[in-house]
């Protein structure tokens, strides 16, 4: 059986760059993004979305309902 | 190649949050990095799970939380700073279909609303309570909750708190524990992915107990609040982890909820009006009227405003009480309103009686009395200004000394506290002569022979009702009305 494929967005806008995802990432797919978002912060960015691993540990640590969303490949 | 999302938006949140005002519709209002909107997923992920969506009802307390109605889309009550245990109480009797949750931080929980919440828990209502402990007051700057450690800064302790003034922080969790009706209490923690994952379980098992009835449940969240304490995500963490455990630790005090079997709220209670009546007045007198009974006499057409003063122990207000179940047991619309000292005897008391036919807008009556009943000078002084000058006034004659009245203004003096005495030997039936005064003084003022035959039976049966239990005073007060009548 094949691995299960992970996908993680982050939706800019939704983001308040609070950082708590980026420690949690254990493949470390999290940072601060340099550009303001309409909200006026700093947005969290994912380098290598593909990477993921689907743990939703970053889901469960940003306190933004819809800014994190980790899809499934099926 | 398709995708499923395995870890996303609540569908138990508004799509997008129309009810927040300004142009952000899909965040909440939530500074950056708070442990609320974590709660809040969980929540909602719990919500979703156990399917009770439609029959839950959150309390939005006051706090940081205050707006949580913006998001979950369930049934949702804003209430008054801490009373949110005391509102879910109501709202899940008034609706033994909901499931209601009580959402409170620590200013809200466990300083102004403790009482509620502590009694909502000793009573064991069915709900479950969320607790957001954040060791500061967060939406009005970060000052000093019950839950501040010692030691730390706050806007309200700038030297930090000091337990010799301030006391430690409340361990609620452990307080509940002391408690015999709570069902599930546990402490959990928004730090590391494995503290959050715990913290999951444990609002699972709530929204489970919530939707089984189990009884009251309580978590209790140790929370991050980054802004207030001036720090980023990483230092709160440590501050919760290394400070804040020390005084809360955590796990599962107590989870009784295998021993209790599924249970339902309790279905309002609406009992027989005849069921009530009898428990209330096990004597019943006879009823002298249908339930329909309307009295036409135009003594009656406009509204009979009554005061009565005097001192504690006259029978001033039981005076007042009678009159007004008179008018009641005649099916008139009636208001009793008293005003009185702490002391059961002595001081100044007095009571205000409206009888009326129509509806009665104000029980209060500061001016327009019709008929004002004077034990001592001190209350004749005092209420004699709020008599129309076409009243009537019944007064003590050896008590009140009367200026000039009104020429057109009735006035009638007796020493009721001496005819009771003289006559049924105990000066406490002088509250019955002066209604058999009164009976005298309508008599002479136009009511008709059938309105007066019908006040004494409308006397007989307040009496019974009264004092059935006790045949003797019946009687006694019977007498004490007649000997009002001849006292005039």
């Amino acid at each position: 059986m094949a691995l299960k494929k992970f996908r993680v967005r982050v939706t800019a806008d939704e983001c308040k760059g609070c950082g708590r995802c980026i420690a949690v990432c254990p493949k470390k797919l999290l940072s601060r993004g340099n550009e303001l978002n309409i909200q006026g912060y700093f947005a969290i960015i994912a380098t290598d979305p593909g990477n993921c691993i689907g743990c939703g540990s970053c889901f469960y640590q940003c306190p933004e309902p819809g800014a994190i969303t980790i899809f499934e490949e099926e | 190649m398709s995708e499923k999302i395995k870890f996303g938006r609540s569908k138990v949140f508004f799509e997008t949050f129309n009810r927040r005002p300004g142009p952000i519709k899909k965040n909440m209002h939530y500074c950056p990095g708070c442990g609320h909107g974590i709660l809040h997923k969980l929540i909602a992920e719990a919500i979703e799970h156990y399917g009770i969506q439609e029959n839950t009802t959150l309390i939005a307390p006051v706090g940081c939380a205050v707006f949580a109605y913006y998001y979950f889309n369930v049934g949702s009550i804003s209430v008054p700073h801490g009373r949110a245990p005391a509102v879910a109480t109501g709202a899940g009797r008034a609706n033994p279909e909901s499931y209601v949750i009580s959402y409170q931080g620590d200013g809200d929980l466990a300083a102004i609303g403790f009482n509620e919440f502590l009694q909502a828990a000793n009573r064991g209502e069915k709900m479950t309570v969320f607790f957001v402990n954040n060791s500061n007051y967060g939406m009005t700057g970060g000052q000093m909750a019950p839950t501040t450690l010692p030691g730390q800064k706050t806007t309200t302790s700038p030297y930090g708190r000091n337990p010799e003034t301030e006391g430690y922080p409340t361990p609620v969790c452990e307080i509940v524990n002391a408690l015999t009706a709570p069902v599930y209490i546990e402490r959990v923690a928004l730090t590391t992915p494995g503290r959050v994952a715990a913290a999951k379980k444990a609002v699972y098992k709530g929204i489970q107990n919530l939707k089984e009835r189990k009884g009251f449940s309580l978590i209790e969240v140790v929370a991050p609040c980054p802004i207030n304490l001036k720090m980023d995500a990483s230092q709160v963490n440590e501050f919760i982890e290394k400070q804040m455990l020390n005084y809360f630790p955590l796990g599962c005090l107590r989870d009784r909820t295998g021993e209790m079997e599924n249970g339902k709220l309790p279905a309002p209670v609406i009992r027989d009006e005849e069921e009530v009546r009898k428990v209330l007045f096990p004597v019943r007198s006879e009823h002298g009227v249908a339930a329909d009974f309307r009295n036409t006499s135009e003594f009656f057409n406009s509204e009979l405003r009554v005061k009565i003063g005097g001192f504690g122990g006259q029978g001033v207000l039981s005076l007042g009480v009678m009159l007004a179940n008179m008018a009641r047991l005649r099916n008139f619309n009636v208001s009793w309103m008293p005003s009185y000292g702490p002391e059961q005897r002595g001081g100044a008391a007095c009571c205000a009686v409206t009888v009326s036919r129509g509806a009665i807008p104000s029980p209060i009556i500061d001016r327009g009395g019709n008929l004002l009943i004077a034990m001592t000078q001190a209350a004749f002084d005092k209420f004699i200004p709020e008599l129309r000058e076409d009243g009537i006034l019944i007064y003590d004659h050896t008590a009140v000394k009367l200026p000039q009245l009104p020429a057109t203004m009735q006035t009638y003096g007796v020493d009721a506290l001496a005819v009771a005495d003289e006559k049924l030997g105990s000066s406490k039936f002088a509250n019955s002569v002066l209604i058999g005064v009164l009976a005298a003084v309508l008599a002479k003022n136009g009511m008709t022979e059938a309105d007066q035959a019908d006040f004494n039976r409308a006397f007989a049966e307040a009496v019974t009702e009264k004092f059935g239990r006790k045949p003797g005073a019946v009687e006694a007060n019977l007498k004490a009305f007649e000997a009002g009548k001849a006292a005039l």
